[in-house]
């Protein structure tokens, strides 16, 4: 007869209080999956966002991200096909690499001159078909709420903007949004509907290079300083807008093609970049990926003043909103821990109290300290085992009519409400990493009755009322 | 050889600041294959020394000599080891394991003891045939009458083959018909066996079956009463 069979039969032995016991360790245990697989829907979901948009690396000109974002010209890369051609051919690198891709970030100014309106824009001028092949990475099986990019094979012209940013520019009905509410702008005295004569003359030129329009009332001007610190404006045709999610990006977001761009800042002089993006197969290649790219960058561009860096970096609000989750699954996670620590150690201080005479016997017939040690640990592991199956299953099957049940919120400072998704069986880290962690604090709650009993003298024992 | 050999054995209690004395200078000498039982009045110290035979309690000092070995020396696990090896114990309560059945009590000291599974099949069976308790090999304790668990505690204290077998009151818990029963049995499985049996007991029928009798009183020996023994050294 094997210990776990002994300890099996003393757990049957008082089915109550086992099943007492079981149920507070199955609730505990599905609170923090639920909870963990809240959280991490949430955590994947803002880095898969974060990494559809802007890639796991960038390399950029030096500090550029600490001073020079509403800077490009300062801080452009010159010769940026080179260093892509590089990243691209360098044979440790190729087997990470998914896409790489150069990008233009700028601000600007853009009007609806026809509705006498104008706003300021954050602008990025991307390449359209590898956009689009960054933002179907999705290494973790996420329900995405990103609209493609549609930019892909228009015209140089095109733009696609922000939801808000549409319907600030009063674009709503030419861009046949659902769900757009369009209100009329108070129209002040010093405000007029036609835009200043140099600019409408900038602008007029610029339509002269620009192909004939299939939408004029769709179309934007964009006005932009040049390399010089000239003014220059593009003639914008809006062909589509989406819900860039947050509500401050939403009303200023504007994507136009990467020449058109390059175009706005540097006209007739060599184009340049503000980064390289790079997207990798999965997140966790970052580090190899960063220190190869750092050492062929030090080796091919020794001139170059150039830095990379990682999305957690750039997007600050990734590693605050993980590290604020985090800290909630840790305060609950132990407060749970603790409850089922004390549950189970009542019960087994119980059982310990209840099998004082039986404890004696064992201990007189030969059962060494360890031995009986063993025993009372083995019931400890037992319960902790049959709870966190027993745990699991619950929090799958609740996990499943969570994910189905179609509830829904929109988190702080998002413009649409997001369903409320649970990630418990593809979250394998916060599955077993829960499972040890109920094991664990089954044994150790364990420990101290089964040590009590342990060194209980055989004599007091035996003679136990 | 003596199967238990005291010499000089002192037990004393300490309740709170104060020393009770429960056994002093106890010399004494239990004679193989012999029923041996402990007689005195509650509080005389019967079930102190019965402790001490039984290697489930120490001795302030003295020597404690059992099957030959000095068991005062021992570490705890050597005594565990001991005591699953060569003794055996039969309680008042019975204390058999709740959980287990028949079958698994009696294998139980077995298991302890590391012997091969086919040789536990073959010693449980024949121990619990020797009983009378084949017809219920799978019932659990709970199952049972009150001698029909003291029948398996019998079989489980002879399981290992000790040297000795230790008794508590072993029919104090029974009815004294059932009790005249269980003394035949144990008499019987002690000769066929070989073994000593020392009981602590008031039950007459138990004393009239007796090979010696040691009385104690006020923890000391206050006499031994032996029968010849064929059998005895």
């Amino acid at each position: 007869m094997k210990t776990f069979s002994l300890a099996l039969r003393n757990l049957l032995r008082n089915r109550r209080r086992s099943l007492t016991t079981l149920l507070a360790m199955v609730i505990g245990l599905t609170a923090i999956l639920l909870f963990g697989g809240y959280r991490s829907n949430i955590t994947y979901g803002i880095e898969s966002g974060f990494i559809q948009a802007s890639g796991h690396l960038q390399i950029q000109h030096q500090n550029y991200y600490l001073e020079g974002g509403d800077n490009p010209t300062a801080y452009g890369i010159p010769g940026y096909q080179h260093i892509i051609d590089a990243v691209q051919h360098d044979p440790e690198l190729a087997p990470y690499l998914r896409v790489v891709t150069p990008t233009l970030q700028l601000g600007g100014l853009a009007g609806n001159f026809a509705a006498g309106i104008s706003r300021s824009v954050f602008a990025v001028g991307v390449v359209p078909e590898q956009r689009s092949q960054m933002e179907k990475w999705n290494d973790y099986g996420l329900r995405s709420y990103i609209k493609p990019l549609q930019l892909s094979g228009t015209s140089p012209d095109s733009v696609m903007i922000g939801d808000g940013l549409a319907r600030k520019l009063k674009l709503c009905k030419k861009l046949q949004m659902a769900n757009c509410v369009q209100t009329e702008t108070p129209v002040t005295a010093a405000a007029g509907p036609a835009a200043p004569d140099d600019i409408a003359a900038l602008s007029d030129l610029e339509q002269g290079d620009a192909p004939a329009q299939t939408e004029t009332g769709t179309r934007i001007e964009m006005l932009a300083s040049t390399a010089h610190g000239a003014p220059n404006v593009a003639s914008l045709s809006v062909i589509s807008s989406r819900n860039m999610g947050i509500k401050a990006l939403d009303d200023v977001y504007l994507a136009m093609h990467l020449s058109q761009a390059q175009k706005l800042i540097y006209g007739s002089n060599e184009p340049q970049v503000t980064a390289i993006q790079i997207q990798l197969q999965h997140t966790s290649q970052i580090e190899v990926v960063r220190a190869r790219l750092q050492k062929l960058l030090a080796e091919q561009f020794p001139g170059q003043p150039l830095e990379v860096q990682d999305f957690k970096t750039l997007n600050p609000m990734y590693g605050q909103t993980a590290q604020f989750m985090n800290s909630m699954f840790g305060f609950i996670a132990t407060l749970i821990a603790v409850i089922v620590l004390f549950t189970i150690g009542n019960t087994m201080s119980t059982a310990v109290v209840e099998r004082t005479v039986e404890i004696g016997t064992l201990r007189a017939m030969g059962l060494r300290r360890s031995g009986l040690r063993y025993l009372f640990l083995c019931e400890g592991i037992l319960l902790g085992l049959i709870g966190a199956a027993a745990g699991v299953i619950s929090a799958l099957c609740i996990a499943y009519l969570i994910n189905n049940s179609g509830l829904s919120w929109t988190p702080p400072g998002y413009s649409y409400a997001y369903l409320i998704l649970v990630r418990v069986w593809q979250d394998p880290a916060l599955l077993i990493g829960s499972v040890i962690g109920l094991v664990v604090v089954t044994v150790i709650s364990a420990w101290w009755p089964a040590n009590r009993a342990s060194k209980m003298m055989i004599v007091d024992a035996l003679r136990h009322v | 050889m003596y199967p238990v050999v005291f010499k000089k054995v002192v037990k004393t209690y300490h309740l709170d600041a104060i020393d009770v004395p429960a056994l002093i200078d106890i010399d004494l000498e239990i004679r193989p294959n012999c029923f041996t039982v402990i007689s005195g009045p509650s509080g005389s110290g019967k079930t102190t020394l019965l402790n001490l035979i039984g290697c489930i309690d120490r001795a302030n000092s003295g020597e404690v000599i059992v099957a030959g070995k000095n068991v005062n020396a021992m570490s705890d696990n050597e005594l565990s080891d001991f005591r699953a090896q060569h003794l055996g114990y039969i309680f008042q309560n019975f204390n058999l394991l709740p959980v287990l059945t028949t079958y698994e009590n009696v294998e139980y000291p077995l298991i302890l003891t590391k012997v091969p599974a086919a040789q536990r099949k073959e010693r449980v069976l024949a121990l619990l045939d020797a009983v009378g308790l084949s017809d219920r090999l799978q019932n659990r304790p709970g199952q049972l009458s009150g001698g029909q668990r003291q029948r398996v505690a019998i079989a489980r204290a002879l399981a290992t083959g000790p040297k000795l077998v230790l008794a508590d009151e072993p029919t104090a818990n029974l009815d004294s018909q059932t009790g005249a029963a269980i003394i035949t049995l144990m008499r019987k499985m002690q000769r066929e066996h070989q073994v000593s049996f020392v009981f602590s007991s008031h039950d007459p029928q138990v004393h009239a079956e007796a090979d010696d009798t040691i009385y104690i009183r006020d923890g000391r020996i206050t006499g031994i009463e032996r029968q010849i023994v064929e059998t005895a050294v």
